[in-house]
């Protein structure tokens, strides 16, 4: 029912541009996998590529273990979901949702009964007969959705399909591809320069910058644990220092710059490459006294209130900006703009990383 | 009305629609009405008019009945009035032009719009117009040269070994209507081109794509997704050549065989050689009111609104 799919050191060029460089990866069948990164980093390529109307210029794209290369997109056990979904304006619903059946020259009776049934599986019964232009944007993308599983695919492919809904529908759209793919156990590929929806949904991210994946691990480690500043940076807030690392041991190392002496962790692959220390604003703490160790003064110049949490932004020595989010427990005390205040935070906390990996 | 008056003022706004009313009224509504009426009345002598015989008379759309000759349609022999036949013949030969048109232009308008560069865009629409600048009596006379006996065609077709013994291409191969057919195809086509290219321009590829992505094959992709969409640009395209082919009377006249007549001809004939007015209004009248039926009936056929085409 669903396939995995193995992307083997595939590159791809349009011209003498590299859109795509060296992509490996392999996704488990019934997997819920997110490709994370900024518009131009190579997502959709990846998914034209895996989708068959791109070949790939080296490398193999794999779907259920059978090499896809020369496979047309009529031919591949794959769905696509458009950014702009791409439905047919000129047939009514039931006909754009049975249109892949009708292709396989299922009877007229058979078509009509599966749209019906998939209608209600995307929770919009009753709309067979309507035109595409009668409904809102949030049942355009049910109906694309139902379009897409109409064909039984192995693997289904989303193109940044929620993006053009609203905050609150897109919230809720969510929700429901995930509960539709753990329905269907179908294999999802979805495309998305959101962190949050990528962090959200999936079972796994892997998040690209510049045709190259930096990244591939769990929405959790994703965020705790990034590799490299791209991907800290990518997907959250962070407060960056700059200086000399020392040597490392048991997993942590020290860092001396212009803003004082810091300890933080450090992976084994980052040692005697240039980094930076990354720390999170949420797990910057706010405190009149200097603390023991990792503790940069900073006067206050703005407090946002952003709801659950308020965002504090000083600047420190030599016109360092950072940030603190304080949380909103009415416990905590929030400073004041014009006040003098310790940034501190915990070693285990901050991370040491080296920059992007580009191609050399 | 309000908008008009408000952008461009009193002064230009009375312009515009006096020069509308203008064009409308005299150069349309007024020679047609004109035609109308002339067709109603006798031909007569100077010294007539206003005479005795000066009335209100139907002797002239009788005319077209008169006439029977014998005559065959795909091997039925039939016995028809003589310009009842050269009128069937015309409306049957412009719906063949037109089909040939479409038949060129459609995937021509889908290379456009979808397959090729859109850098070679240019370069490809100002290829297709050049032949365009030249007037259509000498490319009228161009392929009369192309086809005649000892003309480059057959000399090439004989040059290639396709063929021992020259073609009489004006006498026609299949139908004395040949060539006629072919060069209203060539001189028309680009009026069936730009409409289809038009309304496939404005597709998105997506959904090509889309049906491309759900299976579809590429003549499905075409049938349910492409042509729909496109259906619009291929009426009024159908409706341009279809008209200005049955309207022809120059290429007809350059080319046709002896035994081609071409209606617009027929009339002609009775304006310009038998100096007989009236008759000729009455068959033009005729003429444009049967083309109007058989267009609002293919349209019925093809359920496209008149509103689509005019876009």
């Amino acid at each position: 029912m669903s396939a995995g799919i193995d992307l083997e050191n595939v590159c791809c060029d349009f011209g003498t541009f590299r859109a795509v460089d060296n992509a490996n990866v392999s996704i488990k069948p019934g997997e819920f996998f997110s490709f994370l990164g900024p518009s131009g980093c190579g997502k959709t390529t990846i998914l034209r590529m895996v989708s068959g109307f791109i070949e790939p210029t080296e490398g193999a794209i794999k779907i259920g273990g059978k090499d896809m290369r020369g496979t047309r997109p009529n031919q591949r056990p794959t769905a696509l979901i458009f950014q702009n979904l791409a439905l047919f304006p000129l047939m009514p619903i039931w006909e754009n949702i049975s249109f892949g059946l009708e292709v396989r020259g299922v009877d007229k009776a058979t078509r009509r009964k599966k749209a019906e049934e998939l209608l209600k599986l995307v929770d919009l019964p009753g709309a067979a007969d309507k035109m595409v232009s009668q409904l809102s944007g949030g049942q355009k993308q049910r109906v694309a959705i139902a379009r897409a599983l109409a064909v039984e695919p192995q693997v289904m492919l989303l193109d940044e399909p929620l993006s053009a809904l609203d905050l609150k529908l897109r919230q809720h759209m969510r929700a429901e591809l995930r509960a539709i793919q753990k329905r269907t156990g179908v294999t999802f590929i979805y495309i998305t320069h959101d962190q949050g929806e990528a962090l959200a949904m999936s079972d796994r991210v892997g998040v690209m910058s510049q045709g190259r994946i930096q990244q591939i691990a769990e929405p959790r480690d994703i965020y705790d644990n990034p590799v490299n500043g791209f991907v800290a940076g990518f997907v959250g807030e962070n407060n960056i220092f700059e200086g000399d690392v020392g040597p490392a041991s048991a997993g942590m190392a020290g860092m001396s710059g212009p803003h004082g002496a810091f300890r933080a962790r450090i992976a084994p692959e980052a040692q005697g490459k240039a980094l930076k220390l990354y720390v999170r604003p949420e797990h910057t703490v706010l405190t009149t006294a200097k603390a023991a160790e990792n503790s940069v003064e900073m006067e206050v110049t703005e407090v946002a209130f952003e709801g659950a949490f308020i965002s504090v932004h000083g600047v420190a020595a030599a016109g360092k900006r950072l940030s603190a989010e304080v949380k909103n427990d009415g416990v905590t005390v929030v400073p004041g703009v014009g006040e003098k205040v310790y940034a501190s935070f915990d070693a285990a906390r901050a991370l040491l990383l080296p920059d992007a990996t580009v191609r050399e | 009305m309000q908008d008009l008056l408000r952008r461009y003022g009193t002064g230009l706004t009375t312009i515009f629609c006096l020069l509308v009313a203008f064009w409308i009224l005299v150069l349309v509504i007024l020679p047609n009405f004109s035609m109308l009426f002339e067709s109603f009345f006798p031909y007569l002598p100077v010294v007539e008019l206003g005479g005795p015989k000066d009335v209100f008379t139907m002797q002239n759309y009788e005319k077209i009945l008169a006439n029977p000759i014998e005559t065959s349609w795909f091997g039925v022999p039939v016995t028809i009035p003589i310009h009842v036949s050269t009128f069937i013949d015309t409306v049957f030969f412009s719906a063949l032009v037109t089909l040939m048109t479409l038949i060129f232009a459609y995937p021509l308008a889908y290379f456009l719009a979808k397959v090729a560069h859109p850098k070679s865009i240019p370069t490809l629409l100002l290829l297709l117009f050049i032949p365009m600048w030249v007037s259509e009596a000498l490319r009228a006379f161009a392929w009369y040269i192309i086809l005649t006996f000892n003309g480059p065609l057959n000399a090439l077709l004989k040059a290639l070994g396709i063929i021992d013994q020259g073609i009489r291409w004006q006498n026609g191969v299949f139908t004395s209507y040949d060539a006629i057919v072919i060069v209203l195809t060539y001189c028309y086509v680009l009026f069936m081109l730009f409409p289809i290219y038009t309304a496939i321009t404005s597709l998105d590829t997506n959904q090509i794509e889309a049906a491309e992505d759900l299976g579809s094959p590429w003549w499905r992709t075409h049938w349910r997704v492409v042509i729909p969409h496109a259906k619009p640009g291929i009426a009024s395209g159908c409706v341009m050549v279809f008209m200005l082919s049955a309207g022809s009377l120059l290429v007809p006249t350059v080319v046709g065989s002896t035994k081609a007549n071409w209606f617009p001809q027929t009339i002609y004939t009775w304006f310009n050689d038998a100096l007989d007015w009236n008759t000729g209004a009455a068959y033009s009248m005729i003429f444009l009111l049967v083309c109007i039926i058989f267009v609002i009936l293919a349209m019925r056929v093809f359920k496209v609104k008149l509103s689509d085409i005019a876009k």
